[in-house]
């Protein structure tokens, strides 16, 4: 046995090696924490190149062009690395990084929370079963059910502008964000409860709280983690397609969203394409580095996710 | 009585065969049907039946891993029947299961050591290493296991565990769902030898659950026989063996291989398939298989009876052997 003379090592420690070793998982990681890092200094960033997120600068934008910025590549110099925002000229390396910390924070806190939340209620209503569960699966298919999109917006012009938008946008995303976790985990943990090893702590007096985080829960580390990192590129595309629809965090605070949202008519026209390819660039790279992180967790922790019915 | 550690009186567990709504109860798997049992300290008792028979859901109400659907259950005296929640875990303490699959009763995800921590700490007790590697030498297992996961062992080993998991409470009675059943013929003897050697250093009191009655022979000290929810003859081992009342059990008995040479058994051969738990036959269940059935025998449920000439010994019969 070769495991024993590694000595004795969880199957979760090693699907975690496992991912550990793969090279995408490592690219993925590369990436994400890297653009973590970013985003966490942004405001470090900015000032280390002298700029901020809010300043106009007219001069550099050619009002012959439409207010498109002067100079090659969106206008790009030693002063403005990514160039100018058009129409305000605005430093676009600055709306571009603390835009991507509003995109990275909303969607890590929103997956947190979706994930603690969701894969509780699962694993809870698969274990207890009875009209908890009945009443779980209800309100999962009302959420499944519920024109989020249109409720989103409608929140968005109903709340009162005092309220922030950014906490607004983590609570609606939440409210809808752990049904799909929660009935993924139910009927993958519906499985397991019925396994002798549940019984087993029973029998000893074992609390219903022992039994779901720790009988249940590790043996269903795999699919949260999957689900999880899968999670927060789905979070950071909705997050900026509220942006984008004009209900997600307002102006002018920088949002990767609004700011793809405004480029689209620069690049229509072809004015100023580089307007989208900078903040387009920063959002691609966070979907990929999770995506090619929750990818390789899948495949090393075996999970095959089944559809939910 | 006293030294009664485990009291069933009509228990009846029926499975709804869609589960929640009431109307639609209508169809239930009588997979227990007002079945009467008594464990006493000290005794083996072996509780024999077909695949299907409603021993393992009689083994998980006497557990109380499962509510039944009507009857009483008494643990050392106390009726526990009601009793849930925290109120249940000194009670339910004293009577421990041995799972049929040593596979699907060890966590995967849990080393050994947290395996058998966890029974302690449902009783608020954090076990020293010590108290856990005595666990594990108790069942033929040492220190250098503790740190391992469950899929390092073999079949017989993860048993040992599941015996040492139970043991960890300091039960009194072991109810043992066919312990034996998924381990290599080789293997089986060891570990009922092992059920054994701590009946008597622990002074343990057993339910043998097996689907023959080779498994509990040795073992047993009272036999019990299930047939489609219900006990059909129970007594002392040696005269269920010798003297055997109920069509049933002889059939069973007729199957299992003769220890000295020479004598010969006449072989019963069981045809028909066992009929469906959701409507058993009027009368006596057995009677769709039987080889002596009579028109009488479809009249009315029987219930157990003394055999001629004993009082220990019951059997539920309109035709008994003797
Ligand atoms: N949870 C359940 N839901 C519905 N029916 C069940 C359930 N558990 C058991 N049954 C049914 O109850 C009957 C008795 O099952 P049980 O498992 O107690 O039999 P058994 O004697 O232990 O059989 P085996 O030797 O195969 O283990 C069977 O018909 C079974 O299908
Ligand atoms: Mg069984």
């Amino acid at each position: 046995m070769s495991s024993s003379v590694a000595g004795a090592v969880s199957p979760t420690r090693l699907a975690l090696r496992r991912v550990r070793r793969d090279r995408s998982a490592r690219a993925g990681v590369a990436l994400v924490v890297g653009l973590i890092v970013v985003a966490a200094a942004a405001p470090l960033l900015v000032k280390l190149a002298g700029q901020d997120a809010y300043t106009y600068h007219i001069d550099l934008l050619d009002p012959a062009r439409g207010n498109a910025p002067k100079g090659a590549i969106g206008g790009v110099s030693g002063d403005h690395w990514f160039g100018v925002e058009p129409l305000t000229g605005r430093d676009l390396f600055s709306i571009v990084v603390l835009g991507l910390r509003t995109s990275l924070f909303i969607a890590v806190v929103v997956t947190l929370i979706t994930t603690v939340v969701g894969t509780l209620v699962g694993i809870s209503a698969a274990y207890f079963g009875g009209w908890y569960d009945a009443v779980v699966s209800r309100l999962v298919d009302f959420l499944f059910g519920f024109p989020q999109l249109v409720f989103m917006i409608a929140l968005g012009i109903i709340v009162p502008g005092g309220f922030p938008r950014w906490l607004l946008l983590i609570l609606v995303l939440s409210v809808f964000g752990w049904a799909g976790l929660a009935r993924l985990i139910r009927n993958q943990a519906r499985s397991l409860v019925a396994r002798e090893f549940v019984e087993a702590a029973r029998s000893v007096g074992s609390s219903g709280w022992h039994v779901v985080t720790r009988e249940l829960l590790p043996n269903l580390l795999g699919p949260v983690l999957v689900v999880a990192t899968m999670a927060v590129p789905g979070y950071i595309g909705a997050e900026a397609a509220l942006s984008f629809l004009g209900v997600g965090v307002p102006p002018p605070t920088p949002s990767l969203g609004r700011s793809i949202s405004d480029s689209i008519a620069w690049v229509y026209t072809g004015a100023d394409p580089w307007f989208l390819v900078f903040p387009g660039a920063a959002l691609f790279l966070a979907v990929l580095g999770f995506t090619l992180l929750g990818d390789s967790v899948r495949d090393a922790f075996d999970v095959r996710l089944r559809r939910a019915n | 009585m006293p030294d009664e550690l485990l009291h069933l009186e009509n228990i009846k567990k029926y499975f709804g065969l869609r589960g929640g709504v009431p109307w639609r109860q209508a169809q239930a798997v009588k997979a227990v049907d007002d079945v009467s049992f008594v464990v006493r300290k000290g005794e083996t008792v072996g509780l024999v039946g077909e695949s299907g028979s409603g021993k393992s859901t009689l083994a998980r109400v006497a557990t109380r891993l499962l509510d039944p659907t009507a009857g009483r259950v008494e643990i050392g005296g106390v009726d526990v029947t009601k009793v849930s929640g925290r109120k249940l875990r000194p009670v339910r303490r004293k009577v421990q299961m041995v799972f049929q699959d040593p596979q699907a009763s060890l966590n995967p995800r849990q080393s050994v050591g947290t395996i058998l921590t966890t029974p302690f700490r449902a009783q608020g007790i954090r076990p020293t290493k010590i108290q856990l590697v005595e666990l594990l030498e108790q069942v033929g297992l040492s220190a250098e296991h503790l740190d391992r996961y469950p899929h390092e062992f073999s079949g017989g080993q993860r048993q040992r565990i599941g015996i040492a998991r139970a043991l960890s409470v300091q039960p009194e009675l072991l109810v043992c769902d066919e312990p034996v059943s998924a381990l290599d013929v080789s293997i089986q003897a060891q570990v009922l030898n092992l059920l054994a050697d701590l009946r008597d250093e622990l002074g343990l009191s057993y339910v043998l659950v097996a689907h023959d009655l080779a498994v509990v022979r040795q073992v047993a000290s009272r036999i019990a026989v299930m047939y489609l929810g219900t006990i059909v003859e129970e007594g002392p081992a040696a005269e269920v063996y010798d003297h055997p009342a109920h069509p049933y059990t002889r059939a069973l008995l007729s199957a299992v291989p003769v220890p000295e040479p020479g004598a010969v058994r006449d072989r019963i051969v069981l045809t028909g398939d066992v009929p469906t738990p959701i409507s058993p036959p009027s009368g006596c269940p057995f009677r769709t298989r039987c080889y002596k059935a009579e028109d009488i025998c479809s009249t009315k449920r029987l219930v157990l009876e003394a055999v001629a000439g004993s009082n220990e010994h019951k059997a539920a019969c309109y035709l008994p052997e003797i």
